[in-house]
């Protein structure tokens, strides 16, 4: 029997029938992903302990003492998520050889339910990009098309759960990075409401944007997932101590009178996408859904407020990386340094990539004195309106709907050299993270040159139920996971 | 001209450590002279994924610090980060308050060359403190167990106009913090450093460029630095040159200032609200409670004192150094109800005797109601002063009430005349000649009859009664 591909709650019910054991699984979903990542380069590293780690949770089984609703089934997390004892390189040179000596909370909380940890996850270096094309370990590629990119910053991640490499994978989304590859890549991808997942041990780019996310190839495996990452955590100041809903047990695809609002802009939407979201538009409205047409005043500022937060966030959170305590250090045997700043300078220009760099001078640029007012307190002050917007859109409607990106899987170097097309690239995922609402992608369809597409759902603080419901209904009405990728097999 | 044609302002920086077990923003311990490294946490050594939560504790200390100067206390805060590389910091940022700082426009009140005098504080804001660089064998090492101590730092508005008054000024601001108990004070440790910013002008004239010389441990350096520093610069203007904006440090062993770093080096910190924080917000109750936890403040104390113990301002502010001291003679004064002798008492055999013990007030073995007692015993003439003197010595020794000892030692004073009297005739029967010369006009030798009675009475005769008797005796 193949293991490869099937859903959580599939496993889980071979796992308690003992029809299979972890161990099995766990070889067959490494030697799996062994063998097809050399074509994707989905991961960075594999987690050497992991059979070791099945055997304990067959133990457990063997004992009834299992830890929770995942025990034995392996999952993936981005390199952006610090593992204990496993290295987490953000994809940057400068942490190739970090080893963390504690685990994010969202990983730990996984792991006290008995989920394994498969692999690391490639993504563009300090999850900054759309393409997966920055990474220091290379291009993470589209198991749909390889000659297309699989999207990011969260690519490896979304291309492991497309290609059968594990049910789930963790990543992390600032400004569209789980949505916008699950959305290339034809899998469920989750950004939570700001707080609802715990970012100690997620390595930050920019602090007040940054939320985990989980991605699946089902709904109800996200929704089962989301509920075990979840948790208030006092080590996070802006972790929420709102209740944990039972996501898992409370989803229902019936949506009937659900109002949902929907955003199709008229302009910079393909025409395949376009098309798909139509296509939805009925589907929800033969399920009895309140359709309401609705406008978004910002969409045309949205990646501008965005980029200059985040990167003037980003700046100083990447300032640690000083090859003073751990990280990348320049070698200074043969010509030792200037001074303090030639050492510093060396050792973040030999291991910063382009795209990170860029992002770094233009953050410390618009939080410089002189430029802060014209830059960075005008984009909060943006950030501040258009959070006011979608609370004012959220009192009449349930549900946002609206494209992930205006268009699919771009080619590889598609955008090279062209910063302004690639920052605005995220204009419609942004808004989420600006106002820290939960959004998700779902997959509805393919494209005519059969790349998948995934429509956008966004719903208001916390009521991540709604959209998972939503999800649900259009996953079960269009099944579009039935259609799988040549990596699969 | 001279220095003294040259008029001084001075404004100060000093930074406090919270008294607070954990750090500002991780729950790694403060304990000073822990092995090096070990008071570290993701979090303090700035690690990837790190983050820092707010301790609610140093908080509190900094609004209680705040309402103690007389500060508004702002409801709603945010901390921002204050961007710079250094060794010592390993998150490349500080933690600190920028645009709202939690404590603002208030004032110390302090005693200074006799006069109340209320100098204005600008803000009082919180912040984490730097790890620490060790030079060792042409190698910097860094120890991280400062790295994110809680600190409240308090500017004051650049209103001093002497070394002598800024030394004092932080003086006075140590023993408030040591008073609210905000800061243990401990100059060796670092628990308190100053930075001194300064600048001179001609009178009449606009301020010159100011200078800041930081980090000084010492009030005494305080002094020393910015006396050299006066000198510098008036000699320096004098001779044409312009001041300019740096930093310089205070060289201890040579007593001079040297440069640190000029302002054109001066880092652009790009302060902006940090992310990982939520924007506190206190509320009444949280503030009123730290209203609450502030005991008598020192110049309330002094103040008091002067009101209610008859004491001059400068007994009073002398006496109000120390809490436990003034506490302490707050009980003898009241208990004995004689303030002068008791406040004597206290400023001179038991501050004495502390000195040379080396012992605190909660060390001593007699209680305030014993020192009271002994107060009262010399109040109502049952023991000479000198005679309260030996008995105090004794109490020190075995903690016995002291009209137990006067009792045991027999040392209550004579007052019957005619006892007197004969200790008069006894004490100057050897002394004919002396007698003699006293009557030809040597009225000088009476101190030596009356020591020689007091001798032969053991101390005890009432000195007044004994000048009044031996006065008449010799006269007659």
């Amino acid at each position: 029997m193949s293991l490869v591909n099937k859903s959580v709650y599939e496993l889980k019910n071979s796992l308690e029938k003992k029809e299979i054991n972890s161990v099995e699984l766990s070889e067959s979903l490494l030697s799996h992903s062994q063998k097809h990542n050399k074509k994707i380069n989905a991961i960075i590293s594999f987690n050497p302990k992991l059979l070791d780690q099945a055997k304990e949770s067959d133990k457990r089984r063997a004992t009834n003492t299992l830890k929770g609703e995942l025990d034995g089934i392996p999952i993936i997390a981005k390199d952006m998520f610090c593992t204990k004892g496993l290295k987490t390189t953000a994809a940057s040179k400068m942490l190739e050889n970090f080893i963390p000596p504690y685990s994010s909370t969202v990983v730990k909380n996984l792991q006290n339910a008995g989920a394994l940890i498969l692999g690391k996850a490639n993504q563009d270096e300090f999850a900054m990009g759309g393409t997966n094309e920055h990474s220091y370990f290379g291009n993470c590629l589209n198991p749909w098309n390889t000659d297309y990119v699989s999207g990011g910053s969260s690519g490896g991640s979304a291309a492991s759960v497309s290609s059968g490499f594990s049910p789930l994978s963790l990543g992390t989304d600032t400004g569209g990075s789980v949505r916008e590859p699950a959305h290339f890549c034809g899998v469920v991808g989750i950004k939570p409401t700001y707080g609802r997942l715990s970012r100690y041990g997620v390595i930050s780019f920019a602090s007040s944007l940054d939320q985990p996310g989980i991605m699946g190839k089902k709904v109800k495996d996200v929704a089962l997932t989301l509920e075990l990452a979840s948790s208030y955590d006092n080590k996070d100041a802006t972790s929420s101590n709102c209740k944990v809903p039972s996501f898992s047990k409370n989803i229902n695809s019936n949506i009937k009178t659900k109002k949902i609002g929907l955003l199709l802009p008229e302009d910079g939407i393909e025409t395949d996408i376009v098309n798909k979201f139509n296509d939805v538009k009925n589907l929800l409205n033969k399920e009895a859904c309140k359709l309401v047409p609705i406008k978004f005043s910002y969409l045309s500022n949205v990646a501008c407020v965005y980029h200059i937060i985040a990167s003037s966030e980003a700046s100083s959170n990447l300032a640690r990386y000083d090859g003073v305590r751990y990280g990348y250090s320049a070698d200074f045997s043969k010509n030792s340094a200037k001074d303090l700043m030639d050492f510093y300078s060396t050792s973040r220009a030999e291991a910063f990539g382009k795209e990170v760099k860029r992002r770094i001078l233009l953050g410390t640029y618009v939080l410089s004195s002189g430029y802060y007012d014209a830059y960075y307190k005008k984009a909060c002050q943006l950030r501040y309106l258009i959070a006011q917007e979608f609370k004012k859109i959220f009192q009449s409607v349930d549900c946002i709907l609206l494209p992930v990106s205006g268009g699919v899987a771009l080619k590889l170097e598609a955008n090279k050299n062209n910063v302004e097309k690639t920052y605005n690239h995220d204009w419609l995922t942004v808004g989420a993270n600006l106002a820290g609402l939960p959004a998700l992608s779902v997959p509805v369809g393919f494209s005519s040159n059969g790349l998948p597409i995934g429509l956008q759902l966004m719903s208001s603080h916390f009521q991540e139920q709604t959209i998972l419901d939503i999800a649900l209904n259009i996953e079960e009405n269009l099944q579009v996971y039935k259609k799988q990728n040549s990596f699969c097999s | 001209m001279a220095v003294k044609d040259w008029q001084v302002v001075i404004g100060l920086e000093v930074h406090a450590q919270l008294s607070s077990k954990t750090k500002m923003f991780s729950s790694d311990s403060t304990e000073f002279g822990q092995e090096v490294n070990k008071n570290t946490s993701p979090t303090s050594l700035g690690l990837p994924g790190a983050l820092p939560t707010i301790n609610k504790k140093a908080v509190e200390l900094g609004v209680k610090m705040g309402l103690a100067l007389n500060c508004n206390i702002r409801k709603n805060f945010t901390f921002s980060r204050k961007n710079y590389f250094y060794p010592d910091l390993p998150k490349a940022y500080q933690i600190s308050q920028h645009t709202d700082p939690v404590c603002e426009k208030g004032y110390l009140e302090i005693f200074f060359n006799g006069e109340f005098k209320k100098i204005a504080i600008e803000r009082a804001h919180l912040e984490e403190d730097a790890g620490k660089s060790l030079h060792k064998q042409g190698a910097t090492l860094v120890d991280f167990n400062r790295s994110g101590v809680p600190l409240l730092e308090i500017v004051s508005e650049a209103v001093l106009t002497s070394p002598k008054e800024a030394a004092e000024y932080s003086r006075q601001m140590r023993q408030l913090l040591i008073y609210t108990e905000v800061c243990d004070g401990n100059l060796q440790e670092g628990s308190m450093r100053c930075d001194c910013n300064i600048s001179l002008c001609k009178p009449g004239e606009p301020w010159g460029t100011k200078v800041e010389i930081k980090n000084i441990n010492s009030f005494k350096f305080i002094e020393k630095a910015l006396e050299y520093e006066i000198k510098r610069q008036a000699k320096a203007l004098e001779s044409g040159e312009t001041i300019i904006q740096e930093t310089r440090l205070y060289d201890v062993k040579n007593n001079v200032t040297v440069e640190m770093r000029k302002k054109e080096d001066a880092h652009d910190y790009r302060y902006f609200p940090d992310p990982d924080l939520l924007p506190v917000n206190l509320t009444d109750k949280e503030i009123n409670s730290c209203k609450e936890s502030l005991t008598e403040l020192p110049m309330q104390k002094i103040k008091r004192f002067i009101k209610d113990y008859k004491l001059k301002a400068e007994d009073a502010f002398l006496i109000a150094q120390d809490k436990k001291f003034a506490d302490f003679f707050e009980q003898v004064a009241t208990k004995s109800k004689n303030f002068k002798l008791s406040y004597n008492f206290m400023m001179g055999d038991v501050l004495k005797y502390m000195n040379e013990e080396k012992k605190e007030v909660g060390a001593l073995i007699f209680s305030s109601s014993q020192l009271a007692e002994l107060i009262s015993l010399v109040d109502t003439e049952v023991i000479s002063g000198k005679i309260a003197k030996s008995v105090f010595l004794d109490m020190t020794k075995n903690g016995k009430n002291p009209l137990t000892i006067v009792e045991e030692k027999s040392l209550k004073q004579i007052t019957n005349e005619a006892e007197i009297l004969n200790f008069i005739k006894e004490s100057l029967k050897n002394f004919d000649k002396q007698l003699q010369d006293y009557k030809n006009g040597q009225v000088k030798l009476f101190g030596f009859f009356v020591g020689e009675a007091m001798k032969a009475s053991k101390g005890k005769i009432n000195p007044a009664l004994l000048n009044k008797l031996l006065k008449k005796y010799l006269d007659e």
